[in-house]
């Protein structure tokens, strides 16, 4: 028997409708994939919120760390250019 | 950078409304508090199943039954989300279960109040629920990310129960004279405890001041109290009962009702562990804990099991 005294945790993801993205809604503990799939359907769907659950274990996650967020995220500060207002057009040309 | 800039860039943060997630730095005493009140209140969900749950081979009709049942099920849930949002926190929930079945740690002590006739499920619905509702809303705006989040899920399952509840006295209010009386004395029973579930008046509230600097908290104890009576007030008239309370009255000025002293001493003293279903409720818990215990254990083995048959037939293929 493990020795850890909670099963593992997961991540639930909830897809509400075909056409958007699966969503985080929270997390459960599970022993397998498979219960933490029907554990997610009792508690993260019960009013209709889904048709489809993604549930992936919390420790194969890997995160940025907020603390070098400046840092991570400083690339894409000084690029104006990749926005469409950027570039300078005549107000006659209309819907571009 | 120093502990001193940290905590003045994190009051900086909360003060602009920005969300507080799991992995930012925050201080020792912020973590502490969010882990004791979200604990709390988790554990409250769950404590709170059991009150009703005695009523569920006991409704009166097939709907009231499927009711009841999706409500003490979305209660459960509650505490999932919550165990979760202070999960993120960096507690195991384990220990967090272990605190609440050693007696350590604390639950509304609504729940320490015994059930004893059908009105009681829906006044429940109607005062502890629509109590909780005030408490909650602000909470979907709590500085905290997690715990923000898992109220906004409860809270849109929470308008259902109050609902419920009031429909049920409702019910019983346009019944026979006998079913009225049930009505009128489950609100007598269950209308000071309900008050006290706001807590100590501000005054004596100790966690207060912290909670609110740090957007934990919104609105002060006594200012929730006072909303709970203005709305409440006018949804006893409509049952047609009686608050029992013979100081409440209307303040034209102030456009509040005004209400009598809570009897403080009955909170402390429930608290304390003396209410009347304190044992009963923690023996229920720890029975309900130890009589899964085979569960939770064949489980484990079932998915090692799995496990390791898929390990071995990879290694013959
Ligand atoms: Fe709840
Ligand atoms: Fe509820």
């Amino acid at each position: 028997m493990s020795n850890t005294k909670n099963w593992p945790l997961w991540e639930v993801f909830i897809r509400s409708r075909n056409g958007l993205n699966h969503k985080h809604v929270g997390s459960l503990h599970a022993s397998d994939s498979e219960m933490a799939l029907e554990n997610a359907r009792d508690v993260y769907t019960r009013r209709q919120e889904g048709i489809s659950i993604w549930v992936v274990e919390s420790k194969n996650i890997s995160a940025s760390d907020p603390k070098i967020n400046e840092d991570m995220f400083d690339p894409a500060a000084d690029k104006v250019y990749r926005h469409p207002t950027f570039y300078d057009l005549p107000d006659e040309l209309k819907h571009m | 950078m120093t502990t001193i800039d940290l905590e003045d860039q994190f009051m900086k943060r909360v003060a602009a409304d920005e969300k507080i997630e799991p992995k930012d730095w925050m201080p020792e005493k912020y973590r502490k508090t969010l882990i004791r009140q979200i604990a709390q209140h988790a554990h409250s969900e769950v404590v709170g199943m059991l009150p009703e749950a005695n009523y569920i081979s006991r409704a009166p009709s097939l709907r009231r039954k499927a009711a009841l049942l999706a409500k003490i099920q979305d209660e459960g849930g509650h505490g999932l989300y919550l165990y979760c949002a202070a999960e993120t926190l960096g507690v195991e929930r384990d220990t967090l279960i272990e605190e609440l079945h050693s007696g350590k740690a604390k639950y509304s002590s609504i729940f320490n109040y015994p059930t004893l006739s059908w009105a009681d499920m829906g006044a429940i619905g109607w005062l502890v629920d629509g109590a909780a509702i005030l408490n909650q809303v602000p909470l979907c705006k709590c500085s905290y990310g997690p715990y923000a989040r898992a109220m906004v899920r409860v809270c849109k399952e929470e308008s259902f129960h109050q609902r419920q509840g009031y429909e049920i006295l409702l019910t019983l209010c346009n019944g026979s004279a006998e079913q009225k009386q049930m009505a009128q004395d489950s609100l007598n029973r269950w209308w000071w405890p309900s008050l006290m579930m706001f807590g100590p008046s501000d005054v004596d509230s100790t966690n207060s001041e912290y909670s609110m600097k740090t957007k934990i908290k919104r609105f002060s104890n006594d200012e929730l109290r006072q909303k709970f009576v203005d709305a409440t007030k006018p949804q006893a008239d409509i049952l047609g009962i009686k608050i029992p309370d013979s100081d409440l009255k209307y303040n034209e000025q102030t456009s509040h009702w005004e209400f009598g002293e809570i009897n403080w001493d009955e909170f402390h003293n429930v608290v304390k562990g003396n209410g009347v279903c304190n044992k009963i409720r923690l023996k229920e818990r720890q029975q309900a804990w130890d009589n899964g215990k085979w569960v939770r254990d064949a489980a484990t083995a079932y998915a090692e099991k799995r496990e390791q048959r898929k390990n071995e037939s990879k290694q013959v293929a």
